[in-house]
């Protein structure tokens, strides 16, 4: 589960340091994905494009892992044998993606154990939206809904990209996180027609979760800088505005068609130009969270860290003096 | 009980409770590879015991959701074993070693069972549990002959959960019945089994295998009594489904 959030901060242009690649190894590098030709791990690549993909993946994967704690504390309380066993299949599924995706990035040169650590030391960023809480049932199925439906529109744009192990690690993700989609859509239709209590439930949980969720994408187009290498080289597949106006598009209609509503009053549809008008979401709070003061950014971190050290006893026993170690090759 | 009732009640509690504990492993293993598999052990436990709460069912007991998230721990039939804490790793790898042993051999026993129902549920069951025996086998062979740390470790582990392992096997006052009507081989047979099946893998790692049947085993679960752990993980399993009884979830 992941969104565009802020994984694109790109020195300016003058310090991209393409002036030191080869010329004509670059042409014939962007000549290749004009082409639609992916990329793959021998290839000869720019060492910007190394890094922004290798960070990006990184990224995604950490989301998965991160994104498995707030859904994966419902897991031993899910009502019922049915929703329990999904939950457990749904989450694991997530754990599964981080597995998919910390391979592909370690097509690029950096280690599994290596993204953990800079993950606990805060080096490298997850997915904003699970710095929030999900004090109730609701709050997970939310999750398994709009989070899940939001990262489809993001990863299957970023399916067609240019770097072969991301995209096929993409699409086997995408197929997965459809039947979470099914899963989260069915959860939330059972809630929000449900008992008065469980409606009520449905619905100060949809409250709180969709200020986050118009955020998932990341800051709005005028605010986001430096994309046009980034587009051209087919690491970033769409604009973040783009990917929200989709998801509003595909989802508000869902959302009321159920009976729940949604908190801002300015979201509507502007039917001349296809555009959803909302209340800017505040960015302010958004860069305050992403920078570590969130309502749980401590907790997941400290989640993962203990995880990290109960374990490493582990890693150190599986680890013989022959072990080298052996970077996946696509 | 009836005797029928009394076996399927410990099957079935059993399986519910480790399915529960193994699924907090969520987030937490050692590798990511190990809370994707102790994850898949849960879910095939949950499974497991919702078959069994099925067969209960047909028997005349309660559905099973309700069954299952509605009992308080002096309503369970499971042993002790499965209701104690993850723990660590080196703790949670040793239990389901010791009790996935027990339960393959259970299973591969009942398939034979003159009860048709459990029988075959039996057979299904046993192929998925094969798989678990030979997770466990697998991790306790590469730690039990790591590093010194490692076999440290395991051996503290295996010191401390034989004794609950042997109350897997304890027996309840329908146990004559249920031998002679063949439900299934009973428990002693079923422990004599286990022991070699368990010792010919610790053989193969550096770890101590005391003199198992002269230890005391911990007793009381079949019967109802249970540790501190068990009435909280029930309250936790229970509290979303206990805000509205009457509704679908």
């Amino acid at each position: 589960m992941y969104g565009s959030a802020s994984t694109h901060d790109l020195p300016t242009s003058a310090a991209t340091g393409l002036e030191n690649e080869d010329p004509i190894l670059l042409a014939e590098f962007e000549a290749r994905i004009g082409r639609g030709e992916k990329i793959e791990p021998g290839d000869w690549m720019p060492a910007l494009y190394r890094k922004q993909l290798t960070r990006m993946i990184e990224q995604h994967a950490h989301s998965e892992i991160i994104g498995s704690l707030p859904e994966g504390t419902w897991i031993t309380r899910a009502p019922g044998f049915r929703r329990k066993m999904a939950q457990m299949a749904k989450v694991q599924d997530e754990v599964g993606h981080a597995q998919l995706l910390y391979s592909a990035a370690e097509t690029l040169g950096k280690t599994r154990e290596q993204m953990l650590i800079d993950l606990i030391n805060g080096k490298s960023k997850y997915s904003n939206v699970f710095n929030y809480p999900t004090p109730t049932w609701a709050d997970s199925n939310v999750i398994s809904w709009l989070i899940d439906a939001g990262a489809i529109v993001n990863q299957l744009a970023n399916a067609k990209g240019s770097y072969g192990p991301y995209c096929r690690a993409l699409d086997r993700i995408c197929a997965e996180e459809a039947f979470h989609l099914k899963y989260g859509h069915d959860a939330v239709v059972h809630m929000a027609t449900g008992t008065p209590i469980q409606r009520k439930m449905m619905q100060e949980a949809l409250n709180r979760w969709w200020p986050a969720i118009m955020t998932f994408f990341g800051p709005s187009d005028k605010m986001s800088v430096h994309t046009e290498i980034l587009m051209r080289w087919k690491v970033k597949m769409a604009s973040n505005d783009e990917c929200r106006n989709q998801f509003l598009d595909m989802y508000v209609p869902k959302i009321w068609e159920i009976g729940l509503t949604l908190p801002d009053a300015n979201l509507r549809k502007n039917e001349e130009t296809g555009v959803w008008e909302f209340t800017e979401p505040d960015w302010e709070d958004f860069k305050r969270v992403i920078n570590g003061d969130g309502p749980c950014n401590a907790e997941r971190i400290a989640v993962r860290r203990a995880a990290e050290e109960n374990g490493a006893w582990v890693r150190r026993a599986l680890l013989t003096p022959k072990t080298q170690y052996v970077r996946p090759l696509a | 009980m009836d005797p029928k009732l009394d076996l399927l009640y410990r099957l079935a509690d059993d399986q519910l409770i480790l399915g529960h504990r193994n699924s907090e492993w969520n987030g937490l293993g050692p590798i990511l590879e190990e809370d994707i598999a102790f994850s898949s052990m849960a879910q095939d436990k949950l499974g497991h015991s919702l078959q069994l709460y099925t067969l209960l069912h047909q028997l005349g007991e309660t559905e099973p959701d309700t069954v299952a998230f509605t009992r308080n721990a002096d309503q369970f039939h499971c042993c002790q074993l499965v209701e104690l804490p993850i723990g660590e790793y080196d703790f949670s790898l040793t239990r389901h070693f010791l009790f996935d042993h027990a339960e393959l051999l259970r299973f591969e026993a009942l398939a034979g069972s003159s009860y048709e129902p459990l029988a075959q549920v039996a057979r299904k069951l046993r192929g998925e549990l094969k798989y678990h025996a030979l997770h466990a086998n697998t991790w306790m062979k590469r730690l039990g002959t790591a590093t010194d740390e490692a076999i440290e470790r395991m051996q503290r582990s295996l010191d401390f959960t034989l004794p609950y392992a042997l109350g897997i096997f304890e027996k309840t006052d329908a146990e004559a019945e249920i031998i002679s009507s063949g439900l299934f081989v009973g428990e002693d047979e079923l422990r004599g089994r286990w022991l070699e099946s368990i010792s010919k893998v610790l053989s193969q790692t550096a770890l101590q295998v005391p003199d198992v049947l002269s230890l005391t085993p911990v007793f009381g679960g079949r019967e109802g009594q249970h540790t501190e752990f068990l009435q909280p993980l029930l309250d936790e399993m229970a509290e979303v489904f206990r805000l509205d009884p009457t509704a679908d979830w």
